[in-house]
């Protein structure tokens, strides 16, 4: 270890520090889903579990959360499909203008998400296209691809190709070969990639408040509305909660398959 | 599926027509890339492209001055002279900017020692736990994250409750730092993880080499460190300057402030999309520009 005494136990109490900052909001909302205190008064008047037995009767978070599921769900299958297209096409051909696939798909995630929303929803409304559960999903599915993408090429470049070359000349044509090789060889980066773009989606709210319409809610546009009647604050601190309690579930799946960076981010 | 069954997989009919087609193709590799690539660039190209020129469409259409409706291909400069002619515009623009740019100064700096103690401090064990740590709140619901925040800074919230005994009062929610703060807060994780990988990438040897020639840590940061991880750097700061840049939520939540994604946002709810049009060109510009500089840089291939 190249680093001095005195830098490591400066990094270890500046990474503390940090992981405290992270977590702060998440304690204190975790201590709201808990407090007596409807207006989120600090500090709590006295603990309940009464919002829980509230949040689980409220059958608006119910319609939003099948809403929201079903978008991810059918956004992060679309966002699979195409980005593990282009990056068969990217990885394995060599072609003009190959440098720009990548730049072009990472445009809607690199690109604000207030620009993505103005632009899908200015032209649902030119084309005459009615916002609901269809246009949420195209806009999602528009910034998961590059999710999907990444962590698929991450894939293919580490793949050998021995493998297919096996598998062809055992007598499997293209399509088994894709079938019984390419896609287990690709299993973990679909997983992971998957599972960044589900995370990504169910809780999109920049782009989704352009493209959802008035009638549609998703958990995050239902919470975006319900924040803003102070008497439903506790109620949001439980559902956010829960969500995150449930989350675990993905996060460690991702980290044992392994890639699983942050959006975008594959290795 | 069992190993009986591959057996007979193989048997495929060699006249059918998807072994045919697999023959057609396989001598054909310029077929095959165009396949490939029909649906995912279609899409892209359709959807998203397609959208940001109607988008660019609708900042020169005229809007109807009885229906308030945007009366296509009636063009105009109408919303782009409302928007140069109006100097809030210009405000909203550069403190957007402002705090976008801050934001990413200061995630790079928070970012930098957690990346590098995981990186290369710590034990595999640490690690692992710590990386997980990082990733976690990013699942966290956002707008909840940033509802949190307002529970902390409001006039009688936990910052308050902390600070009074001290004498000095909570910051309130109509403050501009909070912008800063809580945006700081919400991207640091986007920040921390490439910063992460691009330290992991940097071999050894190159900071042993860097020590035994005598330079003391700063020197060996400035010089060695610091160079290997711009691509890293570069990769992070879009999204935490992209993210910052279109925010609309968190402005209005915690500062009470209007940023660039709110005069869009505002607009487009009143049906006046020229001017959100108009105005929207302004972080697309912005953002390109970032990008393909920081393409020069080396990003992409550390997103």
């Amino acid at each position: 270890m190249v680093e001095a005494r005195w830098i490591r136990v400066a990094l270890r109490l500046a990474s503390a520090l940090v992981i405290g900052f992270l977590y702060l909001p998440l304690v204190i909302l975790a201590i709201g889903a808990f407090s007596e205190s409807r207006l989120m008064q600090w500090p709590p008047p006295g603990l309940t579990l009464h919002w829980f037995g509230e949040a689980a009767a409220n059958p608006a978070i119910r319609t939003a959360l099948l809403n929201s599921l079903l978008a991810a769900t059918t956004a992060t299958t679309i966002a699979l499909v195409l980005g593990t297209l282009a990056a068969l096409a990217v990885q394995r051909y060599k072609f003009f203008g190959r440098g720009t696939i990548s730049f072009l798909l990472v445009l809607p995630i690199a690109l604000p998400g207030v620009i993505t929303g103005i632009a899908l929803q200015t032209t649902f409304k030119t084309i005459g296209a009615d916002l609901g559960l269809m246009t949420i999903i195209v806009g999602h599915a528009t910034f998961c691809v590059v999710v999907a993408y990444n962590n698929v090429v991450a894939r293919l470049r580490r793949l050998p190709r021995t493998p297919e070359e096996a598998s062809a000349d055992l007598g499997a044509d293209t399509w088994m070969t894709f079938r019984r090789v390419t896609i287990p060889g690709m299993r973990t980066a679909l997983l992971s990639g998957g599972l960044l773009a589900f995370a990504l989606s169910f809780d999109e709210i920049i782009v989704t408040l352009f493209t959802a319409g008035a009638g549609t809610q998703t958990i995050p546009i239902w919470i975006f509305t319900a924040i803003q009647r102070p008497t439903e604050l506790p109620v949001v601190n439980v559902v956010a909660l829960v969500l995150i309690a449930v989350s675990i579930v993905p996060v460690w799946l991702a980290q044992r398959v392994g890639g699983g960076g942050g959006p975008g981010i594959g290795r | 599926m069992t190993a009986d069954g591959a057996g007979t997989e193989v048997a495929f009919p060699s006249g059918s027509r998807g072994r045919r087609l697999a023959r057609w193709l396989y001598a054909r590799p310029r077929s095959q890339l165009r396949l490939l690539l029909l649906t995912p660039l279609g899409w892209i190209v359709l959807v998203y492209l397609g959208s940001l020129f109607v988008l660019l469409l609708n900042a020169f259409w005229a809007k109807d001055a009885f229906t308030g409706k945007v009366a296509p291909f009636d063009w105009t400069l109408d919303a782009f002279e409302e928007i140069i002619g109006n100097a809030v515009y210009r405000t909203i623009a550069l403190r957007t900017v402002g705090i976008a740019v801050l934001v990413t100064l200061t995630d790079a700096l928070l970012a930098f020692p957690i990346a590098y103690y995981m990186a290369r401090v710590a034990s595999p064990r640490t690690r692992g736990v710590l990386l997980v740590a990082v990733l976690m709140p990013l699942w966290a619901a956002y707008l909840v994250k940033a509802y949190a925040w307002r529970t902390i800074l409001q006039g009688n919230g936990f910052l308050a409750w902390i600070l009074i005994p001290f004498g000095v009062a909570g910051p309130g929610l109509d403050e501009l730092p909070n912008a800063w703060l809580v945006l700081s807060y919400l991207w640091l994780p986007y920040m921390i993880l490439p910063i992460y990988a691009g330290l992991e990438r940097i071999p050894n040897s190159l900071l042993e080499a860097s020590a035994d020639l005598g330079a003391r840590a700063g020197l060996t940061f400035r010089r060695v460190v610091l160079p290997l991880l711009i691509p890293a750097l570069a990769a992070g700061s879009i999204f935490t300057f992209s993210l910052s840049l279109g925010d609309y939520i968190v402005p209005d939540l915690v500062a009470d402030a209007k940023f660039i994604g709110n005069v869009i946002y505002d607009n487009s709810a009143l049906g006046n999309f020229p001017v959100a049009a108009a105005y929207a060109m302004l972080p697309i510009v912005i953002m390109v520009g970032y990008l393909l500089i920081a393409r020069r840089l080396g990003a992409f291939e550390s997103l």
